[in-house]
């Protein structure tokens, strides 16, 4: 609790300047419309979150995105699959590329780096191939359950919203207060010494990559239904950095072993927010990514410094005693 | 007369809490092999850290070449001609191997772009593998060579920054017979050549062929020098060793349960030459002794099931084992107390409570999710039962000394059902009162019929401790000592091959 403080400070901290300089980012509609696409970022967020708190990082997840969209496309209007059949099969499919990143990882020792790069490389290239290059879209008849849960809303709260609180709430309960959650964060920090406490460390982290892509493919559903549209070359585009950018603000470390779930929440929050600020303030779009950056940056070099800080007051105490 | 090469007088340092040099003395003259021996913890490796610049002595002087130099880094030492051979090589080995000569040093032409000659630190480089009679090409790549032909290329190093002094830390402790035959014609080459060497080793049966002089130190001080004549295998075991146990040790029930805990022919990828077999009863300690390197804890990392060894058999209590990794291990009541603790032990940047219980959490869990009352009431059990020293079990492992980490690695064990328990180096780095209080523990568990395995590289340790120890050399057990056997003469006999059969 004490890590996400700075985080949840620096969120309230915007909202208030932004909503200040520009009252319309409390209206109804624009709180509904971050909501929503919080709830979407969010999910995938967590997912990714799991990958890194292993000590690992997925970078296909955005290809991921794109290939899931085309391939639900084409079941549903080419295929004409019942809408949960195809959604369970996408969902399921996706988890299998999860198993085959854990695989890789974790038994055959290869780098997360490298062997989600590839994935992001190749996945875009199949959802292009597949889709011919051109846009799939769902139309605008049918699968009223699936569009709702992308577009629809409970009373003023956005469905996409209420779904990242169940995936919060159960992905808190698995990473805080299970047995494979401590086994998770011991294996992120330390894999060895987790693996003398007769930890399957392996077991562990190729959990962490098919728990990750399972938050992916529902993410994906989502997204897909919320766009529409898939277009195979952008769909999805630069998602896997978004996650891990969240993940990084809500206290994940790159060396895996820390991060919390309600940090990556906070830190997806923050994410949408600040897109929203430089729509709002009418700063150029085009500096919407230096945007992001530049506030990440800070905070994390914030971070670092309070860290090594404390680390130099240990020590002191320490060498004193 | 000239004055020495080189002259250590009464060198004293100290480290917090323990007294590594106090008073030591030794000097090398020209074109002279001096050989330093020791057992572990002698203060061979601090002396020569003192000469390389690592550390700075609190107390003496260094002399070279009659005149008084202070050495504060490697380069220093280099510029006086002093070069070092480490026991783990220092080579970039995926440099050639003229690169590795001339690391630092390259000649250089093409003015402001600074390309490396690379022909003439070939040539050079040539020179001096020619010297040491090496056949090899300057072109070759260091990780294509044997590690012997990379040491030589480090000796080829020391010659080309016209070392006077080349220190070999235990040069031949990783080398084949043959291989080791080569060094030491190389070293009373390198004396022929005028350039005097430190060799440090633990063989005793080579030094015969080498040695000018032997230079033991025990405990930190100077225990006497050899010449010539008297360099002999028991005259350098009397000295290393020789001093009588403190009353810091209990002695227990002893053995209850015979054959109680057996391995049968265990082979490691470590040495899979060798076959390792020994039986621990209940109630019993063994000890394992041996010198750094024989192989005793990839013996334990094999039982423990962390290295899966190429052939065992295991038996606890007459019933067979099938140990496939650590949990198999550990459902047996088999644990590991590891040699680093940081490392392996424990999980430093989590909490006294999350370690203690990580390899039991199970039972603080109802249907998987964990229990905090309950974990919180085992992590406090075991920290009032070890008298494990923290403001609370909340405070992250690596803010505790080093005594009390090892009581928290303990504790992981003692949380369960403990039946057999390897400690690999249990002390180390730990003060005397925390070092008593583990061999309590142990002793404690010994009576309570768990079968205690412990290595240690500390003679007095072992011998203090254990109810029968067993050494170890080469990878494989040389002998097994009973209560009344035990002296360290005994124990060095075995340690360095001499096998009494």
């Amino acid at each position: 609790m004490k890590k996400e403080i700075g985080i949840i400070i620096l969120l309230i901290a915007l909202c208030t300047v932004t909503a200040i300089l520009n009252p319309r980012f409390l209206g109804a509609a624009n709180m509904q419309n971050m909501a929503r696409l919080i709830g979407m970022y969010g999910i995938f967020s967590i997912g990714l979150g799991l990958v890194i708190i292993s000590g690992g990082i997925d970078l296909s997840v955005g290809s991921v995105f794109a290939l899931q969209g085309v391939v639900l496309a084409i079941l549903l209007r080419e295929w004409h699959w019942h809408w949960a059949v195809a959604v369970l099969a996408s969902v399921s499919s996706v988890m299998v590329l999860g198993l085959f990143h854990g695989v890789m990882v974790a038994r055959v020792r290869m780098q997360p780096f490298i062997v989600t790069l590839c994935g992001l490389l190749f996945y875009r290239g199949l959802a292009r191939y597949i889709a011919h290059d051109e846009t799939k879209g769902f139309g605008t008849e049918g699968f009223g359950m699936l569009r709702s849960l992308a577009t629809g809303s409970i009373g003023p709260v956005p469905m996409p919203f209420v779904v990242l609180i169940v995936v919060a709430v159960i992905s808190y309960i698995g990473l805080h207060r299970s047995v494979f959650g401590r086994y998770l964060y011991a294996v992120g920090r330390n894999e060895d010494a987790a693996r003398y406490s007769g930890i399957n460390s392996r077991f562990v982290i190729l959990s962490a990559y098919v728990v990750s892509m399972l938050l992916v493919g529902v993410a994906g559903v989502l997204l897909a239904f919320y766009t529409n549209s898939i277009s195979p070359a952008n769909h999805g585009s630069f998602y896997e950095l978004y996650g891990i950018a969240a993940a990084v603000l809500g206290g994940c470390s790159m060396r895996g072993g820390e991060g919390s779930i309600l940090g990556i929440v906070i830190g997806t929050a923050l994410l949408q927010v600040l897109q929203n600020l430089v729509n709002l303030l009418g700063i150029d779009s085009s500096l919407n990514f230096a945007v992001m950056g530049a506030v990440i940056f800070s905070g994390v070099l914030v971070d670092q410094i309070l860290r090594s800080r404390s680390a130099k007051k240990i020590q002191k105490a320490r060498s004193a005693a | 007369m000239s004055a020495p090469l080189l002259e250590l007088k009464n060198i004293t340092k100290r480290f917090p809490g323990v007294l590594a040099l106090d008073d030591v003395s030794l000097s090398v003259e020209r074109n002279e092999v001096v050989v330093l021996i020791g057992e572990n913890g002698a203060g061979k490796s601090t002396l020569m850290k003192i000469l390389g610049g690592v550390y700075q002595a609190d107390a003496g002087e260094i002399l070279y070449d009659g005149k008084k130099v202070t050495i504060r880094n490697v380069a220093d030492a280099l510029g006086l001609g002093i070069g070092f051979i480490h026991q783990e090589l220092n080579v970039l080995d995926n440099l050639d191997v003229a690169a590795n000569v001339f690391m630092g040093r390259e000649p250089v032409w093409g003015g402001p772009l600074r390309l490396i000659d690379r022909g003439r630190i070939a040539r050079q480089s040539e020179t001096y593998l020619k010297k040491l009679g090496l056949e090899i090409s300057p072109y070759a790549l260091l990780r294509e060579l044997s590690l012997a032909q990379q040491q030589m290329v480090e000796i080829a190093k020391a010659l080309s920054q016209n070392a006077r002094l080349i220190i070999m830390d235990e040069p031949t402790s990783s080398l084949t017979l043959s291989e080791t035959e080569r060094l030491l014609a190389t070293v009373n080459d390198l004396r022929a050549h005028g350039v005097s060497v430190i060799y440090i080793s633990h063989r005793l049966g080579e030094i015969g062929q080498i040695a000018d002089r032997v230079v033991v130190l025990r405990d930190g001080r100077n225990a006497g020098d050899l010449a010539r004549g008297q360099i002999t295998h028991q005259n350098m075991v009397s000295l290393m060793v020789g001093r009588k146990l403190e009353d810091l040790y209990i002695h227990g029930k002893g053995p209850q349960q015979l054959r109680y805990f057996e391995v049968e022919g265990l082979r490691t990828t470590y040495r899979p030459q060798h076959r390792i077999s020994f039986d621990v009863a209940g109630g019993e300690i063994l000890g394992f002794a041996g010198l750094v390197g024989a192989g005793r804890s990839e013996m334990a990392q094999a039982v423990f099931g962390v290295e899966l060894p190429l052939e065992d058999k295991l038996r606890l209590a007459g019933k067979e084992l099938n140990i496939r990794g650590p949990r198999d291990a550990i459902n047996a009541g088999i644990y590991l107390v590891p040699e680093d603790r940081r490392r392996t032990g424990l999980i430093t940047e989590m909490t006294v409570r999350e370690n203690i219980t990580l390899p039991g959490l199970d039972r603080c869990a109802v249907w998987l999710l964990i229990r905090p009352d309950r974990e919180k009431e085992v992590a406090r059990r075991q920290v009032e039962a070890l008298r494990v020293k923290t403001p609370s079990v909340e405070i992250l492992a690596m803010n505790l000394s080093g005594g009390n980490q090892q009581k928290v690695v303990l504790a992981k064990w003692l949380s369960l059902d403990p039946k057999v328990i390897i400690f690999d180096e249990p002390t180390r780095g730990i003060d005397v009162g925390a070092k008593a209080e583990i061999y309590r523990l142990m002793r404690d568990l010994a009576d309570r019929g768990v079968a205690i395995i412990m290595i240690s590289s500390d003679m007095e340790e072992v011998i203090g401790v254990s109810d029968r120890i067993a050494v170890m050399h080469d990878g494989e057990i040389t002998g097994f000592l009973k209560r009344e056997q035990f002296s360290e003469q005994a124990i060095m006999h075995l340690a360095v091959g001499r096998g009494a059969s």
